[in-house]
């Protein structure tokens, strides 16, 4: 199966990327903007067939590689073959 | 006094910390490659700048992960000095050997100029041949150096004098509270974003970033 993690700031963390993606996007004529938060998207292809187990993995992975949770959040999306 | 520099893949101030720091202790300073899983008795680690695994996925983050960064944590716990400088401080954070992280610079452009930084702690092993308050004009050379920490762990850092060091007047890069370097709570660990070892000879410019050195040297010999 394979699990999509998505790794985005936590709320009060300043990201200059996603204020300098919305400032061109004004630039171009887009109006209605909100706040733009860039985030990560990490593709893992897992080996593992039981579900509880991947979740178990991929959640040890980003607490220990993936995300640093002093700044960011995660979330886990998984999808069968 | 004993001395070690540690070298990931992508360091490219491991030499210059090592030669400015040999000059100081006036002996050999021993390199420990990141791959290895042991490290020869030390009074001093070194984690040098650069951009260690080309800064994939966060700056630091691969390099925390390292073999003998295991190595590391545990001698500082044990108490030995760790010096994280420039990309060493972004992998201190990542170890969670120093708190909070280092992010993006706010202006989102690599800062390469002198800084002025202000000593705000200089009762430690690393500062002890600082005046309190001194302004010290030392170099940066960073994309990530924006300091950030919740708070709570603010506020601890202020109450425990673990800001190492402020910038004066001009935040290159927006980190928090104007924070350019911290140190753990027993103050055995600092990491900082200014470059010490690129002012340490008078053919650079400058030689605020000496004392740094020479505290450690009458500290630790």
């Amino acid at each position: 199966m394979k699990a999509r993690v998505h790794v985005s700031l936590k709320t009060g963390v300043l990201d200059p990327q996603g204020k300098a993606i919305g400032l061109t996007l004004a630039n171009l004529g887009f109006t209605g903007l909100g706040e733009v938060r860039q985030g990560k998207l990490i593709e893992l292809e897992l080996t593992e067939d039981d579900a509880e187990a991947a979740r178990k993995s991929v959640e040890e992975m980003c607490e220990k590689l993936l995300a640093n949770t002093v700044i960011e959040n995660y979330a886990i999306e998984f999808e069968d073959d | 006094m004993k001395a070690s520099v540690v070298v990931f893949p992508g360091s490219n101030c491991d030499r210059d910390v090592q030669v400015a720091l040999s000059n100081c202790i006036g002996g050999p300073v021993e390199m420990a490659w990141h791959g290895d899983s042991e490290l020869a008795p030390t009074d001093l680690i070194v984690l040098p700048g650069g951009f260690s695994y080309g800064d994939y996925l966060r700056s630091g983050a691969m390099s925390a992960r390292s073999p003998i960064m295991r190595e590391v944590v545990a001698r500082a716990k044990q108490g030995v000095a760790v010096l994280g400088i420039c990309n060493g401080f972004q992998i201190l954070t990542e170890t969670g050997l120093l708190p909070g992280a280092l992010l993006p610079n706010a202006g989102l452009k690599f800062v390469c100029r002198d800084v002025q930084i202000r000593v705000e702690n200089s009762q430690t092993p690393f500062t002890s041949q600082y005046e309190q308050g001194a302004v010290l004009r030392i170099p940066v050379a960073h994309h990530d150096g924006q300091y950030f920490a919740e708070p709570e762990t603010l506020a601890a850092l202020r109450e425990r004098d673990q800001i190492a060091f402020r910038y004066d007047d001009d935040n290159p890069n927006g980190s928090v509270d104007d924070i350019a370097g911290i140190f753990n709570d027993r103050k055995t660990v600092l990491g900082l974003m200014p470059h010490p070892e690129r002012a340490a000879d008078g053919l650079h410019g400058g030689t605020d970033g000496l004392g740094l050195l020479q505290s450690l040297v009458a500290a630790l010999s």
